[in-house]
């Protein structure tokens, strides 16, 4: 089983959990931008999250067979902070990077004039950048949340069939359907969605245009819920090739949009004989070759064809 | 890209022999796209290398080379990118400051044709910080073989040793490495820690070890005593943290 979780905070997590995302069938992640639990207080700040989700991380992922792509926003929550604001000029820069396949998180959190501000601006540069965009959902007040981002990605530049609504539920999934926009699902031990329900969402919705991911980050999360909803899909009587357009396809469809998905890990693995995070002696790793995530060596999404062109 | 190991200095209007053949070679490996958009760049780069508002042109095409010309080719593409553009030892420290860590490897592997003197060393000594092995592989060519002095040179072999970048990454070894008492010293203290902490000494450092002609400071120097993993591959400490 080949897994593209799509939204997953690997900077705060282990390597442990690298390991253990491989060994349950996870081949490619992407790492939205977002806050850290503790406020930022300049740009700068930022800058060495950024530089790190295109620096790093990549190369902590590829070390465990995993390609790692990352999305670049000033966060909902950071955008109410006026000293963070300026970040948004900074972003053109990180936009056009070639590990960048959307803009994001972006999106509301309190529904604030800051808020509203940010979004747009940062449709907006989706729009100029070519890139898709991934907008959360609010936790608090969220259908109202979901209705009020719809209406601004109606009045945005960017079409609806480029914007991923993320963290939807029961209350919120036939809004952003009929919106059409790629609909997203956050499944946590405690919150957002579990297993039981998204296989009740998906008998009711159909896999068109739905992605799963954990949203693992430094909260109580867990990395491999993407395979334990593959496996709950299965029991509950989907095909194998169902699991595989919602936990695989669809994703790549959807950040394939950018032109910039490369899921080949072998190359960055390759350049060294040993690498500087695995204590002891490295264990020869199998499992990430092209064979598995169905792309030839070096294979991209053309910005020019369909993203199906990069489905196996 | 080992193999790029010419000296700048012939003026910055021409074209290093190297590169040259890098720019043959990368025409004979790309298709039709990607050739025409490498030349476009690279004129692109020629006619304005300086910056205009906050991003040059140029610097839009290194971001861009991994997905225009296939992520096997972006480093030579932006190596080349960057020798069009002329960038001086300033340029170079934006563009890595400001580069994701492939764009990061291409500035490093540009900076001994592009600089003659010592002025982009806190380039190299950057890289040589991180963990990033991809990064300290790039660092230790001929430019860091040219102008890091003797304290950070060695720190940068034993630095491949621990985190396992073959040393053949290092430019200029021999040389470098010939009379070296004090790399000796080095290395056969971190062969003594390996041996007391039963974990295999690399061959690699026997081989530096025989460059520095004090092969037999470390005690019992047998590489064979020092336990091998079931794979016979030596594996590295690595961790820095």
């Amino acid at each position: 089983m080949r897994i593209f979780d799509p939204h997953i905070h690997m900077t705060s997590r282990t390597t442990d959990d690298y390991e253990a995302m491989h060994a349950a069938g996870v081949r490619a992640v992407v790492e939205p931008a977002f806050w850290l639990g503790q406020p930022r207080t300049s740009p700068a700040s930022f800058f060495d999250y950024f530089d790190a989700l295109l620096g790093w991380e990549p190369f902590r992922a590829a070390q465990y067979g995993i390609a790692h792509h990352c999305t670049i926003a000033l966060n909902p929550k950071e955008a109410n902070d006026p000293r963070c604001v300026p970040v948004l000029d900074e972003l053109p820069r990180y936009l056009v990077k070639d590990h960048v396949v959307a803009v994001g998180e972006i999106g509301y959190d309190s529904m604030t004039p800051a808020e509203d501000t940010a979004l747009a601006v940062q449709l907006q540069l989706a729009a100029e950048y070519a890139l898709p965009a991934l907008v959360h959902t609010p936790h608090r007040d969220k259908l109202a949340g979901l209705r009020r981002t719809l209406d601004v990605v109606r009045e945005s530049a960017l079409p609806p069939d480029h914007v991923l609504i993320d963290h939807l539920n029961e209350t919120t999934v036939k809004e952003a359907k009929d919106g059409g926009c790629w609909l997203g699902f956050s499944v946590y031990p405690d919150t957002k969605m579990d297993e039981e329900r998204m296989v009740a969402v998906l008998r009711e919705y159909g896999p068109e245009k739905v992605l799963v991911n954990s949203a693992a980050d430094w909260g109580k999360s867990d990395p491999l819920k993407t395979r334990k909803v593959a496996d709950a899909l299965l029991k509950a009587g989907f095909t194998e090739d169902d699991v595989d357009r919602v936990l695989w396809r669809n994703p790549v469809a959807f950040y394939g949009l950018s032109g910039r998905l490369d899921l080949d890990v072998a190359d960055t693995d390759a350049t060294h004989e040993g690498n500087s995070i695995l204590r002891g002696i490295p264990k020869p790793r199998t499992g990430a070759s092209t064979a598995e995530t169905g792309l030839q060596p070096g294979a991209q999404a053309d910005p020019q064809s369909s993203p199906t062109t990069t489905e196996a | 890209m080992n193999d790029l190991h010419d000296a700048p200095g012939t003026g910055p209007a021409q074209t290093p022999p190297v590169l040259t053949l890098l720019h043959t070679r990368l025409n004979s490996a790309l298709g039709g796209a990607a050739r025409a958009w490498l030349d476009q760049a690279l004129d692109e780069a020629a006619a304005a290398p300086g910056t205009h508002g906050p991003i040059s042109v140029w610097e839009l095409r290194i971001a861009e080379a991994g997905r225009r010309c296939g992520p096997e080719h972006a480093e030579a593409a932006r190596v080349l990118l960057l020798h069009a553009a002329r960038a001086d030892a300033p340029t170079l420290a934006r563009v890595y400051r400001q580069g994701t860590a492939d764009e990061r490897r291409a500035v490093l592997e540009a900076l001994p044709h592009l600089v003659a003197g010592p002025e982009a060393l806190p380039v190299v000594e950057d890289a040589l910080r991180t963990n990033d092995t991809r990064l300290v592989a790039a660092a230790v060519g001929p430019y860091a073989a040219r102008h890091l002095d003797a304290h950070n040179w060695r720190h940068a072999v034993l630095k491949c040793l621990f985190t396992g970048v073959p040393v053949d990454a290092v430019a200029d070894l021999p040389r470098r490495a010939g009379a070296d008492a004090e790399l000796a010293r080095m290395l056969g203290d971190y062969a003594d820690e390996r041996r007391a902490a039963d974990r295999p000494v690399p061959d690699d450092l026997y081989r530096v070890l025989a460059l520095t002609g004090h092969p037999a400071t470390p005690t019992g120097t047998d590489a064979s005593k020092g336990p091998t993993a079931p794979d016979g591959t030596y594996g590295p400490d690595g961790k820095e943290s």
